[in-house]
This record gives C-alpha cells, sequence and structure tokens, in this order.
C-alpha cells in the first residue's frame, strides 16, 4: 500500500471513531446526574424560569432530538455554545488548544530526549552497573504516575530550590503581545528567547512530569530492542568492518530497533495527553484539560462534548503520524 | 615466504576455564585456501571470530597470537585492531538474509567499509562498488545499489556480500559455511564465485565447511578440528592420499564422493569419537601441570 492510500483509510477510520465518540459522551453526560440548569440558578427558581432556560439550551426536547441538533451543526463546525460562558465551544477549545499542543509537544520532546538517551547509554553499557541503574530509575519512573511526579516537582523545584514556576503558563508581568496562542513557537520565531525563557520555565515543570513515565517505557523499550538487534548478523558483520561500538549502535541497530519502539510510543503519548487534564489543574495551566474540568464541575454540556471531541480528534491524529512514520522508516513498507 | 596470517597457540574459554579453542596453530600464506573443518560446535566459527575480534561477550582469548600481515592483533589497541581488521581481512556470512541491513541501501552496505573506515570519496567508492557488482555477475548494478535487501533473492544477497568483502581488497578473507543456506543449485554458484574471485584477487581464503567435497575442489590446505583441538593441518593432496588421524581417516569414510550423490554417509564411529575424546582429555591434564 502505499502512503496515499493509508493515509486515506485512516481518515476513514478517524470520522468513524469520531461518530461513534460523539454518541458515547453525548448520551453519558446526559445520563449522569447533575443538572446545568440548577447549577445556574439561584436555589428556589420557580418552575418557569428554568423551563424557559431549557427551552433555550435545547434541554427541553429528547435527548435523541437534541443529538441530531447536535450533530447537524457539529458537521458544520458549530458544537453549540457554552451553558457557563455563553461563547461558542468551538471558539473556546481552539483558544485553549495551543497551550495544550505546545505542553504535550514539550513533554514527548522530554520524554524521547532522556529515553533515548538512557537507552543508548544503557546499550553501550550492557552488563555494568550503569545498565543496571538505569533499569532501576526505569522501574521507580514506572510506579509512580504523572500527576505524583508533579506534585514531587512542585516540592523539589517550586518550594525547597524554587528554580522554575509552579503555575500559570506565562508570567504576568511579562511585557509582550502575543499575536497567536501559540506562545512558544511564536516566541522563538519572533526571536524573543526572554520571553521564551519565562515560557519555558513555567512550562518545564508540568511536561517533565508528564515525561518521565514516557521517558522511562521509551528507555526500556528502545533499550530492549537494541540489545535484540546487537545481536543479529548484519551488526557483527559492520564489526568486522571496522566500525567501533558508538557506530554500530547508531548506525547499524538504531534504526531497525527504534521501529518497534515506535508504536508503542505513539499509544503512550495519547495516555500522555490524556494526563494533561490533571496535570494541567495542578499547574494551573491555561488549557484543554484545565478547561475539561471547570466544564465538567459546572455540568457545561456542550462545552464537555466539544473537548472531549477536540481529545478524539487529537487521539486520531496521533495514531495516524506513528503510522504513517513507521510506514516511511520501515523500507519494507515503502515499497510493499 | 612468511605467512600472511599466522596464529599460534591460540586458547579462548568460555567464562574463566572452560576451553573453546585449545592451543590453536594455524597459518595461510598469500593466496592459499585452507579449509577448516569439524563437526558442529568444534570451534571452526570461533577461529574466525576470534581474528576478527568479534568473539561474544563470554569468551576470552586467554593466550596466544594472531599475527595477520605482521602486526600482532592482540597487542593492538582496539582502535588500531579494528582498522587493520577493516582494511585487511574481511568475512563472508553464513546467512545472506539476515548478515545485510535491512533499513539501508545495498550501495552503502558495500561503499560503508570504504567511505567511513578506509576514508575514501563517495563517488570512488560507488564507482568500485558497481564494478563488483559487476564481478559478481549481478545484473543492473545501478539499480541493485539502490535496492534495499528484502527486494532480492537470496542468492543475490550472497552475491552482493561477496562483493562487499572484497571491496577493500582484502588480502584475506573469512568465508563461514557461506553456502549452507542456499538451495543447492545457488550453493554451486556461489561457491564457483567465491573460488573465482578469490583465484583472480590473489586473496588468502579460510574456508570454514562440513564438506570435505568442497575442501578438495577449492583448498590447498585443510585443518581439522575437534573440540577446539587441532587434529591435522595438512596440504589437501596429502589429506586425501594419507590421512593421518583416526578421526581423519573417519570423517573422510563419513563423507560421500561427490561423484557419487547416493553413497550414504556413515557416521564417525564410536571409538573413534572415544578416542579422539581422550586426546583432548589428555591435552587438556597436560595443560593443567604446565
Ligand atoms: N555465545 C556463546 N556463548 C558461549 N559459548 C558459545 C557461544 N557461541 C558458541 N559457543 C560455544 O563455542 C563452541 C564452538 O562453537 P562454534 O560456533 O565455533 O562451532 P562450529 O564449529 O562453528 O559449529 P557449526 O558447524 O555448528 O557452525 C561450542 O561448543 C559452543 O557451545
Ligand atoms: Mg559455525
Amino acid at each position: 500500500m502505499t502512503l496515499l492510500k493509508r493515509a486515506l483509510a485512516q481518515l476513514c477510520t478517524t470520522a468513524i471513531t469520531l461518530f461513534g465518540v460523539a454518541i458515547v459522551v453525548f448520551f453519558v453526560v446526559r445520563v449522569v446526574p447533575g443538572n446545568p440548569i440548577a447549577m445556574m440558578l439561584p436555589p428556589g427558581a420557580s418552575a418557569e424560569d428554568i423551563s424557559r432556560l431549557e427551552a433555550l439550551y435545547g434541554l427541553d426536547k429528547s435527548i435523541l432530538h437534541q443529538f441530531v441538533i447536535w450533530l447537524g451543526g457539529a458537521v458544520q463546525g458549530d458544537l453549540g455554545t457554552s451553558i457557563t460562558t455563553r461563547q461558542p465551544v468551538l471558539e473556546l477549545v481552539l483558544s485553549r488548544l495551543p497551550a495544550t499542543l505546545e505542553l504535550s509537544m514539550m513533554a514527548l520532546v522530554i520524554a524521547v530526549a532522556i529515553g533515548g538517551v538512557l537507552a543508548l547509554t544503557g546499550t553501550r553499557m550492557r552488563g555494568t552497573r550503569v545498565e543496571g541503574a538505569i533499569d532501576v530509575g526505569n522501574g521507580m519512573a514506572l510506579s509512580v504516575p504523572d500527576f505524583l511526579w508533579g506534585l514531587v516537582l512542585i516540592l523539589a523545584f517550586g518550594v525547597l530550590w524554587p528554580i522554575f514556576h509552579i503555575s500559570g503558563r506565562a508570567s504576568p508581568t511579562l511585557d509582550f503581545e502575543f499575536a497567536t496562542k501559540f506562545y512558544l513557537f511564536e516566541s522563538v520565531l519572533r526571536l524573543r528567547f526572554d520571553v521564551w525563557l519565562d515560557l519555558v520555565s513555567h512550562m518545564f515543570m508540568p511536561a517533565l512530569a508528564l515525561a518521565i513515565p514516557l521517558a522511562a517505557i521509551i528507555a526500556q523499550l528502545l533499550k530492549q530492542s537494541l540489545k535484540e538487534t546487537m545481536h543479529l548478523d548484519y551488526v557483527t558483520l559492520a564489526r568486522t568492518k571496522g566500525y567501533g561500538e558508538n557506530s554500530v549502535i547508531l548506525r547499524e541497530a538504531l534504526p531497525n530497533a527504534i521501529l518497534p519502539t515506535l508504536t508503542l510510543v505513539g499509544v503512550q503519548f495519547t495516555f500522555l495527553i490524556g494526563g494533561t487534564v490533571i496535570i494541567e489543574r495542578l499547574f494551573s495551566y491555561e488549557g484543554l484539560g484545565n478547561m475539561a474540568i471547570d466544564a465538567v464541575i459546572n455540568r457545561d454540556l456542550p462545552l464537555i462534548q466539544g473537548i472531549v471531541i477536540l481529545f478524539a480528534l487529537i487521539f486520531t491524529a496521533v495514531n495516524l503520524v506513528v503510522d504513517l512514520s513507521y510506514a516511511a522508516l520501515n523500507p519494507r513498507l515503502r515499497h510493499g | 615466504m612468511t605467512p600472511f596470517l599466522q596464529i599460534s597457540n591460540l586458547n579462548v574459554t568460555l567464562g574463566q576455564t572452560h576451553p573453546i579453542l585449545r592451543s590453536v596453530d594455524l597459518t595461510l600464506s598469500e593466496g592459499e585456501t585452507r579449509g577448516l573443518v569439524g563437526e558442529s560446535g568444534a570451534g571452526k566459527s570461533m577461529i574466525g571470530k576470534a581474528i576478527l575480534g568479534t568473539l561474544p561477550s563470554a569468551l576470552r582469548v586467554r593466550s596466544g597470537e594472531i599475527v595477520l600481515d605482521g602486526e600482532d592483533l592482540q597487542r593492538l589497541a582496539d582502535k588500531d585492531r579494528r582498522r587493520v581488521i577493516g582494511a585487511k581481512a574481511a568475512l563472508i556470512p553464513q546467512d545472506p538474509l539476515t548478515a545485510l541491513n535491512p533499513s539501508k541501501r545495498i550501495g552503502v552496505q558495500i561503499t560503508n567499509r570504504l567511505v567511513d573506515i578506509l576514508g575514501w570519496r563517495r563517488k570512488a567508492a560507488e564507482a568500485r562498488a558497481i564494478e563488483l557488482l559487476d564481478e559478481v555477475h549481478i545484473p543492473n548494478p545501478d539499480r541493485v545499489m539502490r535496492a534495499y535487501p528484502h527486494e532480492l533473492s537470496g542468492g543475490m544477497r550472497q552475491r552482493i556480500l561477496i562483493a562487499a568483502a572484497f571491496a577493500a581488497e582484502p588480502k584475506l578473507i573469512i568465508a563461514d559455511e557461506p553456502t549452507t543456506a542456499l538451495d543447492v543449485t545457488a550453493q554451486k554458484q556461489v561457491l564457483k564465485l567465491i573460488h573465482e574471485m578469490q583465484q583472480r584477487h590473489g586473496t588468502s581464503l579460510l574456508f570454514v565447511t562440513h564438506d570435505l567435497g568442497v575442501v578438495s575442489k577449492i583448498c590447498q590446505s585443510l585443518t581439522v578440528l575437534y573440540s577446539g583441538l587441532v587434529l591435522e593441518s595438512t596440504g589437501v593432496d596429502e589429506f586425501f592420499a594419507t590421512p593421518r588421524h583416526a578421526y581423519s581417516r573417519a570423517l573422510l569414510q563419513a563423507t560421500p564422493k561427490y561423484t557419487d550423490p547416493d553413497a550414504s554417509l556413515t557416521p564417525v564411529p564410536d571409538p573413534v569419537i572415544e578416542a579422539t575424546q581422550r586426546e583432548v582429555q589428555m591435552f587438556d591434564r597436560k595443560q593443567a601441570h604446565v
């Protein structure tokens, strides 16, 4: 299959997946107890007031009818209006999306960097104490979930040795007008490295907390895969040509060992994005996840739906990218 | 003439003491082809690996010398040793399906030794690779240079590995059962090709095999190995006329004449095996006393 065909097939799957997610979310949020109207009105509001508001938000119709109306809007890019802020849901979620994307990407970069270096070091030093130490570290990193790492980091680098900011996305005193919501990218493109530094010192701890478990998984899996590859005949043949240990690992083993790791990293990266919900809350980082928690607390049904759909879209996009890069890196799939 | 490869008194052990190679002596003059025979597990491959510096990590060279073109390999620093080996020796591996890197194009896998280790220009190395592919009868060398291993047949891949082995005009080639993974017709062709290339380039060849028929066809000398001990090292003509060791005689009887493919394979008889094992034990006892 060519790359194009694969991409098209993926696109169809994506559409079906999103539709399924939409159905599930729509019904689940309406079945769980808690009424958005009751939360908006003072206690003792009249039945008349309640039914007026219900009619305003279309909540007086049957669930199925509501779904058809919502779906009709959704396919045209209208995800409804937030009950709490009265703003279009699409506008709201899109305004928060860049913050979450930047955080996730930063976490991914950190995870790949740490995990990759550990895997390569562990392979280079296989059978020594260094490898043992890396294994122990991996085990520890994996046995603690990301939000606890967040607390540990806040304690370490926010309180005991305060070198990073522990809340928000940028310092309020920052003298800079952003033209987009992609603050980090924008600061780089506009060559404002002072701004970039401020953003990074806010983002670093939440990103690191998200990255630690993924880094451990990458380190473990890639090291295992590298060690297996190091025994293969073509690696031995490369040694007889005169290559040293480092070149053999980087040039011969790595390009092949990376493939099985890649697929799993894709899956794990979606978990990481899921982890932003709690982590953003913990670090008061104004992203989608933080907004999701507010939406749930306020029973803001249209907003919850919009956020979940957006997350589902991101997940399928990640899977698509992983699938395509796997095919691009593996010559067997490129031509087959 | 001084031998191009001289191995003397080479001892390789597994862990601290378990012997894998027992005081092996082996020489190879320029242009000579020596067969290395012995049953499975005798240590044939380990001799090749010891020369090329690719022994498994559990195995250690305990003592002995490996002199390649005047350089005592054991005395060189790792980096220098790798360079000497990369420049002067090459391996034709056993299994062409696993010996090529699946994620690299054929061209790179032939030229990389020349470019990365020996400092050739890429253009020159590529021209050389195409020349070599032509020499091993690969049609459309330009196209094959850009192909990936999975696009080629096993026979093709073994030809490519042969071409790659000859890339730097090595003076020594070690071929470790280079045909056992191939089907019968490909076996004959590949054997002929190795012989042809070796003759044309005047390379010394250490040919590891189970097949005495092959030895009689392409080798001038041979070494018989049993349990890491050299039983007999002699010229091919002498060996086939008057094998000295009882194990060699049994081995010769066990080999069907290649003119008569239906001849049944008789195993080496038990008394001969037992006598040979005693010889190995005696050797170990003598070593322990030194
Ligand atoms: N990685 C390893 N670790 C420990 N021992 C090994 C290892 N590889 C081989 N050996 C041992 O070394 C001895 C010699 O093995 P070697 O591969 O040289 O045999 P061989 O003569 O090449 O046999 P074959 O004809 O099957 O290829 C065997 O007894 C084997 O058990
Ligand atoms: Mg072998």
